[in-house]
């Protein structure tokens, strides 16, 4: 009724009530629906990268905040200086060092991600060909430890790997070693804990790809004489494709800027860009070269992981 | 076929053996006697009434607690409407703009969000004197902002899933817009909005990074009173703690897991 009225009135009177009408016909209920979620993100995940790149543009100073103003001005000389420190980037380019923490972190992602494949692959099969009352059970399996807090399921592997550690302890006890193996703070451990901690997250897209998998595909190969490792490669695997690229990036993408892992299993030579900006900034307290680190890190791992996705978005739906 | 089955069958139980053996290590030791973590000194509970004599840590978990019910709770309400904006709203400005932004925390480092946000409490502080100083209040944005796109990603694919018949239906029936959403919507999207809350309030629960940036002095959260403790070495309190924290968690996949055998029976009844 009022929606009548209000019409009415615009087609028989003058302007400044149509612009009345304007302002009532805006949907109040979902205009707000859209803009708080908005503004909430707006302000909170976009304008933070607006700061943290004006802040890798100043400079470290003994001060609270410690860094300096880019602009700085005083009316009653009437100047403005707006001083950019460009000192930040090229000390990030001309020292190796963060070279090669950006190309180590990848590295050691990428090796991550290749395990965790190989080892989540038989488990997510397993699963899928199992019945449907024992697949809950080992989907729960799996999905377990992914509830339990991952800073524990890290420590966990502390108590296995160190020193005097229960795997030293038992391949001591057997005689298979003589000698206990340095484990924790390697590398190596640094490989374990994050096939560990992120194997659940290959293993649950590799399934809902595999239980899609029409089973008498393999029947047809193998009756008309394909060996089992070759139905494999040319069947199983091109149907699980769209599993092992959403797994690998649910593994990839939080691998190569983790922090927690190599701080408690990688030793002081581990090289990850998350632990250098984290170092930078609590320990050499230079918020400036943190921001920068946070900026390089972002243009030049985070954008081409979100373009990539996008454009399998947009395949998805084609 | 069947040597091949034979095989895979191995691997996938070596497999679960990687999965648990760390867990059930950190278990039984936490029931172990001894202060070095690695000799047997017989069974005892000694560890547990360390750990609930621990101030330092009950502290913090209460701390954490709190942090992650009221993150979780305000994570739902906008995630949700994060979620319904983007696959109910036919097309308008900026839409592109959210579907990005909340696609955008699940690939940010953590690292990066926290130095992000802390930076822009300090600049804020500067400009508004607000917020002034840090501690929960800051933890709680920060935990809201990266948990409500996990939201919104769960809430928009189920409504994808959903058929858009009843919502019409609903419509013609002449039912409002609001009464459409809390009568009609939302109790169809609500195994999403619970498994929204849940995996939000485990997130907020567990993070290390990104309340480390954020939070001041004295609003230590528990995961960082336990990476402080965990950075020294090997500590059995903390083994008791994870032992709590495995049974309540396993206590409640097994809840879930009994839901989900009963439907897998009835559709085996079905079929």
């Amino acid at each position: 009724m009022s929606i009548q009225t209000g019409s009415a009135w615009v087609d028989g009177s003058g302007s400044h009530l149509a612009k009345y009408n304007l302002l009532n016909r805006i949907n109040w209920g979902r205009f707000s629906v859209v803009a708080i979620p908005m503004l909430w993100l707006g302000v909170f995940f976009f304008v933070p990268f607006l700061v943290v790149f004006k802040i890798s543009l100043s400079e470290t100073a003994i001060a609270v905040p410690p860094y300096t103003q880019l602009l700085d001005w005083n009316l009653e000389d009437a100047y403005v200086n707006l001083k950019l420190n460009m000192g930040n980037y090229l000390f990030l380019f001309e020292d190796s060092f963060y070279i090669d923490a950006y190309l180590s972190s990848i590295k050691i992602a990428g090796i991550s991600t290749f395990f965790t494949l190989l080892i989540a692959f038989p488990i997510a099969y397993l699963i899928a060909r199992s019945k449907p009352t024992t697949r809950a059970l080992l989907l729960s399996l799996v999905i377990l430890p992914f509830w339990t807090s991952f800073l524990l399921r890290v420590y966990a592997w502390m108590g296995f790997l160190k020193k005097n550690g229960l795997i030293n302890e038992f391949l001591l006890s057997t005689g298979l070693i003589d000698q206990p193996l340095i484990m924790l703070q390697t590398d190596f451990a640094v490989y374990i804990g994050i096939v560990y901690t992120y194997l659940p997250f290959m293993v649950l897209p590799l399934y809902s790809a595999l239980e899609k998998m029409d089973i008498t595909l393999l029947e047809a190969a193998e009756d008309l004489g394909s060996k089992p490792a070759t139905s494999f490669f040319l069947i199983t695997v091109p149907m699980a494709m769209p599993g092992i690229i959403a797994g690998c990036m649910l593994v990839f993408i939080p691998a190569v800027g983790e922090f927690v892992i190599p701080a408690l299993l990688g030793g002081s030579d581990t090289l990850m860009i998350g632990r250098v900006l984290w170092d930078e900034f609590f320990l050499n307290r230079d918020w400036p070269m943190a921001s920068a680190v946070a900026v390089v890190m972002l243009i030049v791992l985070v954008l081409p992981i979100m373009l990539i996705r996008n454009s399998q978005g947009k395949e998805e739906t084609v | 076929m069947k040597r091949r089955s034979l095989f895979l069958n191995t691997t996938a139980i070596m497999g679960f053996i990687f999965l648990y053996a760390p867990m059930i290590a950190l278990v039984v030791y936490s029931f172990n006697k001894s202060k070095l973590v690695t000799v047997w000194g017989g069974w005892s509970l000694k560890w547990y009434g360390e750990l609930f004599r621990n101030d330092q840590i009950i502290d913090a978990a209460l701390l954490s607690f709190k942090i992650a019910f009221i993150s979780a709770s305000v994570a739902v309400v906008l995630g949700t409407m994060a979620g319904f904006v983007l696959s109910r709203y036919r097309r308008f400005r900026g839409k592109m703009l959210l579907a990005g932004w909340v696609s955008a925390p699940l690939v940010m480092p953590e690292v990066i969000t926290g130095l992000s946000l802390l930076l822009l409490f300090v600049a804020m502080e500067g400009a508004f004197g607000w917020p002034s100083g840090r501690g929960t209040s800051t933890i709680i944005i920060a935990h809201v902002t990266f948990c409500m796109a996990y939201v919104a990603v769960i809430v928009q694919s189920r409504l994808s899933q959903l058929d858009e018949t009843l919502e019409e239906a609903a419509m013609d029936l002449g039912a409002k817009p609001s009464s459409l959403f809390f009568l009609v919507t939302l109790p169809l999207i609500m195994p999403a909005v619970i498994s929204g809350w849940l995996l939000s309030f485990t997130m907020s629960l567990d993070d290390l990074v990104i309340a480390s940036f954020v939070s001041g002095p004295g609003n230590s959260t528990l995961p960082m009173v336990i990476f402080s403790k965990v950075r020294l070495g090997v500590s059995p309190e903390v083994n008791a703690l994870a032992t709590l924290m495995i049974a309540v968690v396993a206590i409640g996949v097994t809840a879930a897991m009994y839901q989900m055998r009963r439907q897998a029976k009835l559709l085996e009844k079905q079929e």
